[in-house]
């Protein structure tokens, strides 16, 4: 009772009906708010990735703007990206054990390199081809802590010749295009620990990393319209409006993508009602109505595709001003839906015994390592690292070289 | 046209072929190795897991839910007290008779497993009149051909060995649970104290020392039945089991094919 009284505790609906299996009735699900944010950080990295790749490999010449904006978001998340599972284990001075001794028929244990690869092989490789002939410059102009952090990070690599900046240009550009497969991997490779679980019915289905993969997209595009727009904002600069209605345009169109495969699997889990459709259907009219019904569905989806649907259609006529606002709202409403979806996705399938037969609810506590200050404090870190990357390697005072990364293969092909 | 198949292209994926298969069997018997050095069971030094195969059945129309061998296995096992901990429990199937006019065969069925058996079962809410049948389900590891748990598992620390447990290495679990979530059974759970994943073992610490598990040792109507498939003893009680009743065993659909049979099983029991 103590710990009650100490704590806030968010209970909803009583906590078991029906039978549950005695190993499942614990006080908490065995995986609780740490394993919510595992997913949404994981997307949120391969999202921004995607969004980069627009520019490097689809040759989106509008969004040049956010290019490095939305690689140092995809760092600065992917660096926090395993903490989450890191603190829920059991035994996290065991964790090493994964990748030294991995047991490859488990989904969890290729996730470990799934993501050495992609950290390693491609977001560091990739960013330190874009950044090196910066490096180099800024590690003339600025001295101190600073200037040494540049010179370090040039690894003694200081051409700066034509042919040089030719070839980082042109390795870059193709650590880009292994990099998307990378990022769909990546975030399917999450989506297949919870769809390879065929003793859960919520979660074991052929759709869950494709539907992973369709929502990271949607939610990094939309976490990078809020980063932009927010650092604008900070900077007290002006917005790229043309930039900002093609991000809202690539949101719009990922977002339908998104809902119509996220409906199709609804349709289809309907339509076959299987073993365990009863439970499902109860969680989802009951257990769920606020976080799939309101949150993932109306405020995550519906309005967003209305607003931004609307936009695409009537661009013109409406001001600046409220095309800001519009972004804006509905780049917070995605990222809330996306995490919503994740919450009614890990919870979801702890909600209901395996025995189909019974329903237990949630306890969120607010101190604990499963309780939400944890959580902020997590989802806040990338945050706070993204400031940092921002102001080494974004800052105003030190020009960068004007490469346009979208050129890469005309210039080296000309040269 | 020149043809793309050489002989020697043909000969090199050949060889090709057959040195990636001898790797994989060298692999196959390096990891064996590697685990009789690594991991840690219960059993005796002189134990040879190849020699037996152990399985467990269940009669369920003998169970009277009497729960001694939850209390058993508990103390045997010192599996953490409290009622969401089990290595083994029993459930109690209440299947009420049909509203009249109502067309259907059987009515609402109602489960539970109050402290999972340990203490009896009390009275039950439904009244006597309205019940059509009831029943107890003993419940434990299916010992999987194809297990779930060990699938997953991303460090190996939970295996099958080869005399038919599925146990799990302690010193070696991270404590993540996704073993938990794979088994369709419910039969997993997460230590409180050595924050790893527990099952039952079939008491590997007794079989491998000629004992019976404790719930079988214990049971008083020899609802569980218990023997070794590669060593079969004179009028052996899981042949017998397996001659005289038509079995059955939970959730096949799921392609985990358990071991454990049960006999006279309803179709409501999951």
């Amino acid at each position: 009772m103590a710990l009650d009284v100490t704590n806030i505790v968010v209970e909803t609906l009583p906590r078991f009906e029906g039978y549950v299996y005695p190993n499942e009735s614990g006080t908490h699900p065995l995986w609780g708010f740490l394993i919510v944010l595992y997913p949404y950080i994981t997307g949120l990295v391969a999202g921004a990735f995607i969004m980069a790749s627009l520019v490097r490999v689809f040759r989106v010449k509008p969004l040049e703007p956010v290019y490095r904006l939305s690689l140092l978001t995809a760092l600065a998340f992917l660096l926090c990206a395993t903490l989450p599972l890191l603190f829920h284990l059991g035994h996290p001075e065991r964790s090493y054990q994964i990748m030294i001794t991995p047991h490859l028929t488990s989904p969890m244990a290729i996730f470990g390199f799934v993501y050495a690869w992609y950290l390693m092989a491609v977001l560091l490789l990739e960013l330190w081809f874009d950044y090196r002939e910066d490096f180099v410059h800024w590690s003339h102009k600025t001295s101190g802590i600073q200037g040494i952090i540049y010179r370090l990070f040039t690894l003694g690599v200081t051409d700066t010749s034509e042919k040089a900046v030719a070839l980082d240009l042109k390795v870059g550009w193709i650590i880009s295009i292994i990099g998307i497969p990378s990022a769909f991997l990546l975030h399917g490779y999450v989506g297949f620990i919870f769809g390879s679980i065929k003793a859960n019915p919520w979660w074991g289905n052929v759709l869950m990393p494709i539907i992973f993969i369709l929502s990271a997209m949607v939610s990094g595009i939309a976490l990078c319209v809020f980063n932009y727009m927010f650092l604008t904002w900070v900077r007290r600069r002006k917005l790229d409006m043309r930039c900002l209605d093609v991000m809202g345009m690539f949101l719009f169109y990922a977002l339908v993508i998104d809902a119509t495969v996220e409906a199709l699997d609804w349709i289809h889990r309907n339509y076959s009602a299987e073993e365990g459709f009863n439970v499902i259907e109860y969680m989802a009219k009951e257990k769920l109505f606020y976080t799939l019904t309101i949150g993932q569905v109306l405020l995550g989806t519906l309005i967003p595709l209305l607003l931004l649907g609307t936009l695409q259609v009537a661009r013109k006529y409406i001001p600046e001003a409220a095309r800001k606002r519009i972004y804006f709202t509905c780049a917070s409403f995605i990222l809330a839906g996306v995490f919503a979806m994740r919450w009614n996705v890990v919870m979801g399938g702890q909600f209901f015994s395996k025995s189909l037969r019974g329903v237990m609810s949630y306890k969120l506590e607010f101190a604990g390592a499963e309780g939400w200050l944890m959580g902020l404090v997590l989802l806040s870190l990338p945050f706070i690292i993204l400031t940092v990357l921002i102001k080494l390697f974004l800052s105003e005072k030190l020009p960068t070289s004007g490469h346009i990364p979208h050129r890469a293969e005309t210039d080296s092909g000309e040269g | 046209m020149k043809n793309s198949v050489t002989r020697r292209s043909m000969l090199a994926s050949l060889g090709g072929a057959v040195a990636s298969l001898m790797s994989l069997a060298a692999a196959r018997t390096a990891k064996a190795a590697v685990q009789k050095v690594f991991v840690t069971t219960s059993a005796p030094k002189d134990y040879d897991p190849h020699a037996h195969k152990w399985l467990m059945c269940l009669d369920v129309d003998k169970c009277i839910g009497c729960g001694l061998c939850v209390d058993a296995c508990k103390t045997e096992n010192h599996v953490p007290q409290g009622p969401t901990f089990f290595r083994t429990w029993i459930e109690r199937y209440i299947i009420k008779k049909p509203k009249p006019g109502s067309g259907e065969a059987r009515g609402e069925v109602v489960v539970d497993s109050p402290n999972g058996g340990r203490d009896g079962f009390p009275p039950t809410l439904v009244p006597r009149e309205e019940i059509l049948k009831s029943f107890f389900v003993p419940k434990l590891c299916n010992l999987c051909e194809h297990s779930p748990c060990v699938q997953v598992c991303p460090v190996g620390a939970t295996f099958d060995s080869p005399d038919g447990a599925v146990l799990v290495d302690p010193k070696y679990c991270i404590g993540c649970g996704f073993c938990i979530q794979a088994c369709p059974y419910g039969c997993r759970f997460l230590n409180p104290e050595t924050k790893t994943a527990e099952k039952c073992t079939l008491c590997y610490h007794r079989i491998t020392r000629g004992l019976k598990p404790a719930c079988v040792e214990i049971c008083p109507t020899e609802a569980r039945i218990f023997g070794d498939l590669k060593n079969p003893v004179e009028h052996d009680p899981i042949q017998a089991f397996i001659q005289k009743n038509k079995v059955n065993s939970l959730k096949p659909h799921l392609g985990t094919n358990p071991r454990v049979m049960y006999a006279n099983l309803d179709k409501e029991v999951r």
